[in-house]
């Protein structure tokens, strides 16, 4: 245990740098936003930013997980237009995706 | 402007919009919201004890990688190149790969910022220690709400930490996870409700536009590149778009 002492275990630094490094990425975007001035353009930015966020995630998941994802996302989003009901809109797309995959699809 | 809803940055002029706050009602708002995810949760926990094992990882450290890192997919894509023995360099490696995997919270944080602005410093240290791609559409859909109860982030983040770490466990030890994820769709639920997201945060075609250029500039790096940077890729072309693309055209 004296070479703990002496210097950490190689794996203790990979993960001090792993945590270390994420929650920068956590903080960095609050505190970046809290000296940058907020001109109409940076406002507009950052309206637009939740929007592409969600597609920017979305739309490769599913381009790679391939039509039953697509069918999915498309039965989702029409239950939440139509009930506005979050759990409902989740529920209707997982059993859809639940039935495909099952048949093998 | 004859939104029903408001935008983050507009929604400090709109009445029903409530005083930013903590209250442990939105805690257990935030825990309640937070549901859906948890099956989700459980299984990709041991599906990353079982990964950890194969690694040799001792469960110390297991658990502890859950506990201060915190961010599933940079976990495992961690440990996909985990090694015997570490370089100097390849402590470097580390960092940009955690960091290119997880700059997407940067964007998130960002976009919540008007609202975190009000928190006090120490609750927005913790909120964002623990904060995740849940947290954030969760927040989100909070505000789009009127809601300002920072309680809901802390909600999510008290709930799910402590499943994340602990449900490694029984993976690690049994060195198999408890089933496929996606025989139940469980790998769909996070794009689910990003995607169900888009309904109240709909204000029109127009302010529309920059999400689609950023999704497609997300799928084309994703196509064309690959790696983990599509989705900051994407969201910064979106915010640029926005940017740079009026929303009325006297605007």
């Amino acid at each position: 245990m004296i070479e703990t002492i002496s210097a950490l275990p190689a794996d203790v630094m990979v993960i001090a740098v792993m945590a270390v490094t994420t929650y920068l990425c956590r903080i960095s975007g609050v505190l970046i936003m809290s000296v940058v001035n907020v001109t109409p353009p940076v406002e507009r930015a950052l309206k637009a930013l939740p929007g592409s966020i969600i597609l920017a995630t979305v739309l490769p998941i599913v381009a790679k997980a391939g039509p039953g994802a697509v069918i999915t996302l498309v039965i989702a989003l029409a239950v939440m237009i139509w009930r506005r009901n979050d759990i409902l809109a989740l529920a209707a797309g997982l059993a859809f995706i639940v039935a495909w995959r099952s048949l093998g699809l | 402007m004859n939104d029903i809803s408001p935008s983050p940055q507009e929604a400090t002029s709109r009445p029903a919009a409530a005083q930013p706050g903590l209250t442990w009602q939105g805690c257990l708002l935030g825990m309640r919201m937070v549901m859906p995810f948890v099956p989700g949760i459980l299984t990709f926990a041991t599906v990353y004890g079982a990964a950890a094992a194969a690694k040799g990882l001792t469960l110390g450290e297991t658990l502890a990688m859950s506990g201060i890192v915190y961010a599933g997919l940079s976990q495992m894509v961690i440990l996909q190149i985990w090694a015997e023995s570490w370089t100097l360099a390849s402590l470097g490696t580390i960092a940009i790969l955690t960091a290119a995997i997880n700059a997407r919270m940067i964007l998130m944080g960002a976009s919540l910022q008007p609202w975190l602005k009000h928190a006090p410093l120490p609750l927005n240290a913790v909120n964002l220690f623990l904060f995740t791609d849940q947290s954030w559409v969760i927040g989100l859909r909070h505000y789009e709400s009127g809601g300002r109860d920072f309680g809901v982030l802390l909600g999510v983040g008290l709930l799910t930490w402590p499943l994340w770490v602990i449900a490694a466990v029984p993976g690690y030890l049994a060195g198999s996870s408890i089933g496929d994820p996606a025989r139940f769709g469980l790998d769909l639920v996070i794009p689910i409700m990003f995607a169900i997201m888009l309904v109240p945060l709909w204000r029109g075609a127009r302010p529309a536009v920059p999400w689609a250029v950023g999704g497609l500039a997300a799928l084309i790096f994703s196509q064309l590149v690959g790696g983990y940077l599509y989705i900051v890729v994407g969201a910064v072309a979106g915010g640029l778009a926005g940017a740079f693309l009026p929303e009325k055209a006297d605007d």
